[in-house]
């Protein structure tokens, strides 16, 4: 447990130093699924950095794909590619675009950025393994403020009646969007019910507790005949003081003043 | 003439699919008696599924499927299927370049008495303007045939234009069809008309009509809107005095804006577009409102002869 502490307050320091190299990007939403995203990628899921298009590897969907920082960190630090290219993020030619490019960046396992498709494609592969009765499991991300598209209800209502069992969806329910508090600009809950509603398993959880994030793996992979959707409340800007909590830090990066900031909170160097 | 609709050449091909190739899955949107994907549910009912009425996900749950090596085959109506689920198409589909089918039936006008609601004539312009997109626009049913298993056997993604009514047959079975090769189906040095889809046995027929009054009409099929084959409309830009397009679409955005664009950057001379001039649909009986839009061979014949004045 020390371990994946560890790598997530390491992807942390990686998601605000490309932010500020990049002097744009989405820190919030990012350091808030850090602990999620750690625990998918260091502790649960069976893929191989050295061989990336592994056919019965599981899969990883960002449905919401402006947290690409904190994938982009977590793959780096797994080894599908060089550190370096994180300071390279969103800089034209490099590897690591705005949003998750699965042609151009090895270990996205799905091209996102437009909320609202992940969860359908997350089904689509899911359907596959049935299909094939492969033992593959499918993990997607989803925002709070991305189920107010439509099209989650559509794809949400097809994993259910599919008996997608081998889907586990994640909800980072910071309850914060670009303009505000999720139940000010279009409320979203009771998230609960209206996953219970669809026929879905539904696991409520704090979302920076591994402890917690990992039994609710465990419960979701128990789970038959149902997809399961983990509601993990969790603190947007997670672990950056000045960036806890607050919507303005949804889409804007950091100054050097406050990279320095955010990093000496984080225990690393600028 | 044997008539026969191209959406049933899409039933059939997806029935000899099923047997041939046990990657393709087929995904309906509740319409699956209407745009023939039933015939595949008959012998497949295991690698079929109805997404219910939501295209969004229709095509979203193709591109994450096709994304473990399956070749989906997505339809629905052309109007929901470009039009509906345009941006899924671009960002999940043709962005990372997915191996994903879509055939939309029930294109054009020729839907009928549903109306302007359901009468998709932008889809060709839309998915055109799709960096990664194939577009196809078959003529009649073994051409609508070979492009289904075509597209099976391309890899990327690939939008099949269908129609509901019955087409008259210009090919048979020993057709050779390949993607993004236009077919010269009648040489002629005075103009060439350029048609697609249901078009083409039109211009077929205004040829006929035009040689009477002495007038020699190339006619060629463009079966592949996108990529365009240049060569064969630069050639009859070079050796024919004027070029007509017909298709079943509206003339912003679909084949007659393909071949200008063509026409304008390598060899200019006039090209005369009919099609839908840029107004919406309305209910009728089929073969009414292909009259009242002028995508006759009457009105072909008479627009040749104004672009050769």
């Amino acid at each position: 447990m020390d371990e994946l502490k560890k790598i997530s307050n390491t992807l942390r320091k990686d998601i605000v130093k490309m932010l500020n190299e990049a002097s744009s990007g989405h820190p919030g939403g990012s350091l808030s699924a850090c602990e999620i995203v750690t625990t998918l990628f260091f502790d649960e899921m069976n893929i191989d950095p050295k061989n990336p298009n592994m056919e019965n590897r599981d899969r990883f969907v960002l449905s919401k794909g402006h947290a690409a920082p904190v994938l982009y960190a977590a793959l780096a630090e797994k080894g599908y590619f060089q550190k370096e290219e994180l300071m390279k993020l969103r800089k034209t030619g490099a590897m690591l675009q705005g949003h998750p490019d699965m042609k151009g960046t090895p270990g996205v396992d799905m091209s996102t950025g437009s909320l609202g498709q992940g969860l359908s494609s997350a089904n689509g592969m899911a359907l596959s393994f049935k299909l094939d009765k492969k033992d593959s499991r499918v993990y997607v991300l989803l925002g709070d403020g991305e189920l107010q598209e439509g099209m989650v209800w559509e794809a949400a209502m097809f994993s259910a009646h599919n008996k997608l069992d081998n889907l586990t969806a994640f909800i980072d329910h910071n309850g914060l969007q670009i303009d505000g508090e999720n139940k000010e600009v279009m409320n979203v809950e009771p998230l609960n019910k209206k996953f219970e509603a669809f026929g879905w398993n539904v696991i409520k959880i704090d979302g920076h507790d591994f402890k917690e994030i990992k039994n609710a793996i465990k419960e979701s992979k128990k789970t038959k005949d149902k997809p399961t959707v983990v509601i993990a409340k969790t603190v947007k800007g997670k672990g950056v003081s000045y960036m806890e909590d607050k919507a303005g830090w949804h889409g804007k990066a950091p100054s050097d003043e406050e990279t320095e900031k955010a990093l000496k909170e984080l225990g690393g160097e600028l | 003439m044997t008539m026969k609709a191209t959406r049933d050449a899409y039933g059939e091909a997806l029935k000899e699919l099923a047997k041939e190739n046990e990657n393709v899955v087929v995904f309906d949107a509740d319409l699956s008696k209407s745009t023939r994907t039933a015939k595949f549910k008959e012998v497949c009912p295991e690698r079929f599924i109805n997404v219910g009425i939501a295209e969004q996900n229709l095509i979203g749950t193709a591109a994450g499927l096709s994304t473990t090596g399956k070749i989906p085959f997505a339809s629905t109506f052309a109007m929901f299927a470009s039009g509906r689920a345009f941006e899924i198409i671009r960002n999940s589909v043709a962005y990372p370049k997915l191996n994903v089918k879509i055939a939309a039936t029930h294109a054009g006008i020729t839907v009928g008495e549903d109306g302007a609601s359901h009468q998709s004539v932008e889809d060709i312009s839309l998915m055109r303007s799709i960096p990664n997109m194939t577009v196809l626009n078959p003529a009649d049913f073994f051409e609508a045939k070979k492009a289904v298993f075509k597209a099976a056997e391309y890899k990327g993604p690939v939008y099949i234009r269908l129609g509901r009514g019955k087409v008259p047959r210009i090919y048979n079975e020993d057709y050779n069809f390949e993607i993004g090769k236009g077919d010269l189906l009648k040489e002629g040095k005075d103009v060439t008309i350029i048609a697609t889809g249901m078009m083409v046995s039109k211009a077929l027929e205004a040829r006929e009509k035009l040689l009477k009054e002495g007038i020699e009409a190339r006619v060629i099929n463009i079966h592949t809107i996108k990529p365009i084959d240049k060569d064969i409309i630069i050639k009859a830009a070079k050796e024919t005095k004027a070029i007509v397009t017909a298709e079943e679409h509206s003339i912003i955005g679909g084949l007659g804006s393909a071949v200008t664009e063509v026409v304008s950057e390598n060899a200019p001379i006039k090209v005369k577009r009919v099609g839908i001039k840029d107004v919406f649909g309305e209910s009728g009986k089929a073969d009414e409102l292909i009259e009242k839009y002028g995508l006759t061979a009457d009105n072909l014949t008479k627009e040749v002869k104004e672009v050769l004045k």
